[in-house]
């Protein structure tokens, strides 16, 4: 049994998602909306982050659709707890499809931070990983720590997922940092930066 | 289920096939099992079963940004589930190509169906899809056409609605409500 003392959350999500994407590589970002959306933002705006300002609970599926039209490159869903536990069913639809270059990350602060701070069902012992490792996920990780969250890090790169980890940070307010908000433009400078067409 | 095939199953499949229709991501409805075999026989068709029909509308958007084509097949009480979601691709300009096979119409016994039979089409159009319909068998290839045109070329949520009538109440006689 751990000391519960020890799972007091001690990562500052802001400083999470910059570990994360340090060395970005060839890495595709899709970040849901929130708190989320402005710690990948102040990780450092880039034509392959695509943010979701809206369409709550739909993060893990635009990485879905990204990941197997990508093979060859890894992608990596950032979302919250609040977003994540809006579309649990695509844990599930992720899990029979197994795409490999597919990670997704969620920042859980327990909380709706930008709603007034109520607490989410995480708060309550809601365990988003043990979901994940229910439906299928074959590679699943609980992130509390510094060391832990180095683990991590390469790991999301590695194409042996799908990969889902749920990285436990301190509640704290909102920290705005807004991107560019206009949906057609993320698009299309996404889609110029990969080179798609059609 | 129905053992007659129809054939506005494989004018749909055909219309998809012409269009470089990739993925073909659906909740299954008995309406759509013929086209749906055959899309799962077509190597050149990925087959997604989803949970909820808003997976869908997340999921092609997604693939969209990574260069591929997509189709979401559902009920029409399937589009209830997706209407908040529909604004990722009126927001962003996704193309999104939605098959709808429609119940709660002609005939329906179970009245259970009747609200988004009744509804699908106006939520859909004040939601900003642009929606066609298909009363009449023999219209199902260019209706689907057309929609999928507008929706690649002019990247836009289209939907198309495929009347109970032309579905026919056979292939719910033996279905299980």
């Amino acid at each position: 049994m751990r000391n519960p003392t020890t799972l007091k959350p001690l990562l500052n999500s802001r400083a999470a998602v910059g570990a994360l994407l340090v060395e970005r590589g060839d890495l595709l970002v899709v970040s849901s909306l929130s708190s989320t959306l402005y710690d990948l933002a102040a990780a450092g705006d880039n034509p392959l982050n695509f943010y979701l300002w809206g369409g709550m609970g739909g993060a893990i599926m635009v990485g879905l659709g990204l990941a197997l039209a990508q093979p060859s490159r890894p992608v990596l869903v950032l979302t919250g707890d609040g977003e994540m536990l809006m579309g649990l069913g695509g844990l599930a639809t992720i899990a029979v499809q197994r795409p490999k270059n597919l990670s997704i990350v969620v920042i859980d602060n327990e909380h709706y931070a930008e709603t007034g701070f109520q607490e989410s069902h995480t708060a309550h012992g809601c365990d988003l990983p043990g979901i994940a490792a229910s439906a299928g996920f074959p590679s699943v990780h609980s992130v509390r720590t510094e060391p832990e969250l180095a683990e991590l890090v390469p790991l999301i790169h590695r194409s042996a997922g799908p990969l889902f980890a749920a990285i436990k940070v301190t509640a704290t307010p909102p920290s705005f940092l807004l991107p560019p908000n206009d949906g057609v433009y993320l698009k299309n400078r996404f889609r110029a930066a990969l080179g798609v067409k059609s | 289920m129905n053992s007659e095939l129809q054939s506005w199953p494989d004018d749909i499949h055909r219309v998809l096939s012409q269009e470089r229709i990739r993925n073909v991501v659906y909740v299954p409805d008995a309406g759509h099992t013929q086209l749906i075999e055959r899309c799962h026989a077509d190597s050149s068709m990925r087959t997604i079963v989803l949970t909820t029909e808003e997976e869908g509308i997340a999921m092609l958007a997604g693939a969209w940004l990574g260069g591929e084509r997509g189709v979401l097949l559902m009920q029409s009480s399937g589009v209830g589930n997706c209407i908040n979601m529909i604004s990722v691709p009126t927001v962003c300009r996704f193309p999104m190509l939605m098959l709808v096979t429609m119940r709660g119409e002609w005939g329906e016994f179970n009245p259970w169906q009747i609200p988004m039979g009744q509804n699908a089409g106006p939520i859909l159009e004040r939601a900003g899809v642009l929606v066609h319909r298909i009363d009449r068998a023999e219209d199902t290839a260019e209706t689907v056409q057309a929609a999928a045109r507008i929706a690649f070329n002019s990247d836009r949520a289209a939907a198309v609605l495929i009347a109970q009538r032309v579905i026919g109440a056979k292939a719910f006689k033996a279905a299980p409500q």
